[in-house]
């Protein structure tokens, strides 16, 4: 009994998850202008795909990452500015979407807190020489 | 005080790596939820999915009737496993509207004659740009739109059978 099941579980197909289209016009077609593509390639690099979470968009080979770039390039092309695009894309999907993290409320610790702690350091830096000095 | 200020700085560090230790043990959320909830349904027009029945346009969602728009496609497995809830719904009167993400007319036909048509327009969406337009991550999800078209709320994932009662109170209210 065991040994038939294991003879089907082989032989059974995998559950397809992903669909059998193409992959999108510019999925992984670089655009004829060099210029335009370098900067497509630019953001790419900075946005995040949304099915393997780890990767950016050029990294990933997620179907829907394939989408993404095809959707960055043919807008490079229209001519829309990669900052335009990146905002598109943040008010779909959140900040999360972006590798760069923008300077909000909720992001500005991580900012500000570096200063911070320089300052302290300093502070205490100079605290410290002046006893020395004293002593 | 001259303790206090020797020990505060560990104390801070402990503190800190307690925090950060937290952060990476905590499973983190894998569900990127849609930031067009609560905005217009961003305007497009989609061919029909299947010749014969009616393809899928902004302005059919904001002709003064609540819809639910279930982002779906034969390829994908839960999608399948939503159906029986899907037919419930339509069912009890609550109009849907698909859009079929990168699907092939033999494929959704095929689709639909297997676990039935709820559906009463189906827009074809080749490259996943309607699809991005919704702040859609996966399918299947859904939305829910009032007759006005704006996006009320999205559901990850397959609706399942615990979601229907809740899903018909939400599009009645809607409406």
């Amino acid at each position: 009994m065991k040994r038939a099941l294991l003879a089907l579980a082989l032989l059974a197909a995998p559950a397809l998850a992903d669909s059998d289209l193409p992959p999108a016009p510019y999925a992984d077609v670089a655009l004829p202008d060099a210029g335009q593509e370098a900067s497509a390639k630019a953001l790419m690099a900075t946005i995040r795909c949304l099915v393997c979470q780890g990767q950016s968009i050029a990294d990933s080979n997620a179907e829907m990452a394939g989408d993404m770039r095809s959707l960055v390039r043919t807008r490079i092309a229209a001519g829309e500015r990669p900052e335009a695009i990146r905002d598109w894309l943040v008010s779909r999907y959140g900040a999360w979407v972006s590798y760069r993290p923008p300077l909000s409320r909720t992001t500005a610790p991580l900012w500000v807190a570096p200063l911070l702690f320089v300052g302290l350091g300093l502070v205490i830096a100079r605290g410290s020489f002046r006893r020395r000095r004293r002593g | 005080m001259r303790r206090l200020v020797t020990w505060a700085p560990l104390a801070l560090a402990v503190l800190l790596g307690a925090a950060l230790t937290y952060g990476l043990a905590k499973p983190a959320g894998t569900s990127v939820t849609s930031k067009m909830v609560g905005a217009s349904v961003p305007a497009f027009a989609l061919p029909p999915a299947s010749p014969g029945r009616p393809g899928l346009a902004s302005a059919d969602l904001a002709a003064g009737r609540p819809h639910l728009v279930n982002l779906f496609a034969s390829w994908c497995v839960p999608c399948a496993a939503e159906a029986p809830q899907l037919k419930a719904l339509a069912e009890a009167g609550v109009p849907i509207v698909g859009i079929a993400v990168r699907d092939r007319p033999e494929a959704v036909d095929a689709f639909l004659v297997r676990y039935g048509n709820p559906y009463a327009r189906i827009g074809s969406d080749e490259a996943s740009r309607v699809q991005m337009n919704f702040g859609s991550s996966g399918v299947p999800e859904t939305f829910l739109v009032d007759g006005r078209g704006r996006i009320l709320q999205q559901t990850m994932g397959p609706i399942g059978p615990q979601d229907v009662a809740t899903l018909i109170a939400a599009a009645r209210a809607a409406g």
